[in-house]
């Protein structure tokens, strides 16, 4: 395994078994055990786009292990707005962190930053590419919540430009799971994407009705239908709101379907929805602590 | 190294050859693809200026393409990223060197796995297009021919020769 973690394509199903089993041990951690694991260590965490639970958690994960964190800060208070590349932003503060954790708007910045870096670049999101880390506690999720193996899942909501579930469905067909795409036709999956799942020997359907498939589904993993993607505002008046999940709609789920969501959420869950058994967005969230730790571990080489 | 004298051919084949003239000394493309000879000009730096003796035929009849173009080059022979570049938009090219009028060397072109510097990404946002230090690299899918940017995961599947650098 690279030292680096860019994309979901550089895990083979191995190695991702190896994150989750790990995880797993962490969680004590995440849940406030004492740890010194990282001690000593420091996690630069560079953000060009805003985050809040992708930082957040990251820091977390850094601090419950006895680490400590530096934050870039603004973009418009730092050295990037005095035009310094990415490239050179990125051998400097290798200086001074044992890892970097990196959002950028741009795709391909974390593959870039690679190159130049003499610390493991973590990819925290790379415009509308990849976001393994996400990917990785949505597995963990699903393993912890239900069954990664032969389950029925539905991706739901921007299928276009969420980075999170081109990723998730990139990871899914390791497992051979059985993906239904739910959007409406102007944010379907792109055909490349589509194309490489199928070549993973993933099982895809389309549709654009959820009511559809929501009795034989095991997850439903609803996604916001990101405004700042389209290139287009009156494109996204079009398709705003257009899914939403309610109580009325799972009176005709799986006992045991979850569902959960990359958050943050607008309108696409009812905030009712919270209250059913079926709701594990929130437990979602808290997963991402373990994941990252695991990650951060590996990545300084502590495990 | 096969050889293979321009006199051995076929009467019929004489035809197509003679449609521009015999060189001495440089390079024969064949078998480019119909339509893609001014391309492999471009990737040759040869424009309107040129003092490069340059003779092209197009849309001439091939039974295996279709229609291809052949371009011959006097007093030149490729490198191997010239090579390379042909090989993205004419991959079923022949690269005949001649010498005192005698085919000495004649080879197809061939795809590498990695093109590097090449192509510039058809992705807008990707990190290859800012003023990052970055060079851009495509792997090279074989057939059909596509390439995926390393950087943003992007492909180029058409119009490969618009996007050269």
């Amino acid at each position: 395994m690279s030292q680096h973690i860019i994309s979901m394509k550089d895990f083979s199903r191995d190695e991702i078994d190896i994150i989750l089993n790990m995880a797993r041990e962490f969680e004590p951690i995440a849940r406030g055990s004492k740890s010194s694991l990282l001690s000593g260590k420091i996690l630069a965490t560079l953000f060009y786009e805003p985050s809040t639970r992708t930082r957040l958690s990251f820091e977390t994960a850094m601090k419950r292990l006895g680490g400590d964190v530096i934050d870039l800060g603004s973009v418009e208070s730092s050295s990037v707005a005095k035009g310094e590349t990415l490239a050179d932003t990125i051998r400097v503060i290798g200086n001074y962190a044992n890892a970097i954790v990196l959002r950028h708007p741009r795709e391909g910045a974390a593959r870039m930053a690679a190159e130049y870096s003499k610390v493991p670049i973590i990819n925290a999101g790379d415009g509308a590419g990849h976001h393994p880390t996400q990917t990785l506690l949505d597995l963990y999720t699903i393993a912890r919540e239900s069954n990664l193996s032969d389950m029925r899942i539905a991706l739901v909501g921007d299928l276009k430009y969420g980075r999170t579930v081109h990723s998730l469905a990139y990871a899914l067909s390791l497992y051979h799971a059985d993906i239904t795409l739910i959007s409406p036709k102007q944010l379907q999956m792109p055909d490349i994407i589509k194309k490489d799942l199928k070549k993973q020997g993933a099982n895809i359907r389309e549709t654009s009705n959820i009511e559809e498939v929501i009795g034989e589904i095991d997850v439903l993993y609803v996604t916001r239908i990101q405004k700042e993607r389209f290139p287009d505002t009156a494109e996204y008046q079009k398709v705003a709101g257009i899914y939403r999940v309610t109580e009325e709609l799972l009176e005709n789920a799986r006992d045991n379907l979850i569902i959960m969501h990359p958050m943050p959420r607008v309108d696409e869950i009812d905030p009712s929805v919270d209250r059913t058994k079926y709701a594990r967005y929130f437990q979602q969230s808290f997963y991402g602590v373990p994941v990252r730790m695991t990650l951060l571990a590996m990545a300084m080489g502590a495990v | 190294m096969k050889k293979d004298s321009v006199e051995k051919k076929p009467a019929g084949s004489w035809k197509k050859e003679m449609l521009v003239r015999p060189i001495r000394q440089g390079t024969v493309i064949d078998h480019i693809r119909g339509g893609q000879a001014l391309n492999v000009l471009k990737i040759l730096g040869i424009y309107g200026t040129t003092e490069a003796v340059v003779s092209v035929a197009m849309n001439v009849p091939s039974k295996v393409l279709g229609s291809k173009d052949i371009v011959k080059v006097e007093g030149r022979e490729l490198e191997q990223k010239e090579v390379d570049r042909i090989s993205l938009i004419a991959p079923d090219a022949t690269i005949n060197i001649i010498r005192d009028f005698e085919v000495i060397e004649k080879y197809r072109v061939e795809l590498p796995e990695r093109i590097d510097g090449v192509v510039k990404c058809n992705n807008p946002n990707c990190i290859s297009n800012t003023h990052e230090p970055v060079i851009s690299k495509f792997t090279v899918n074989k057939k059909p021919v596509d390439l995926r940017c390393v950087y943003c995961d992007h492909v180029i599947s058409e119009g490969i020769a618009d996007h050269l650098i």
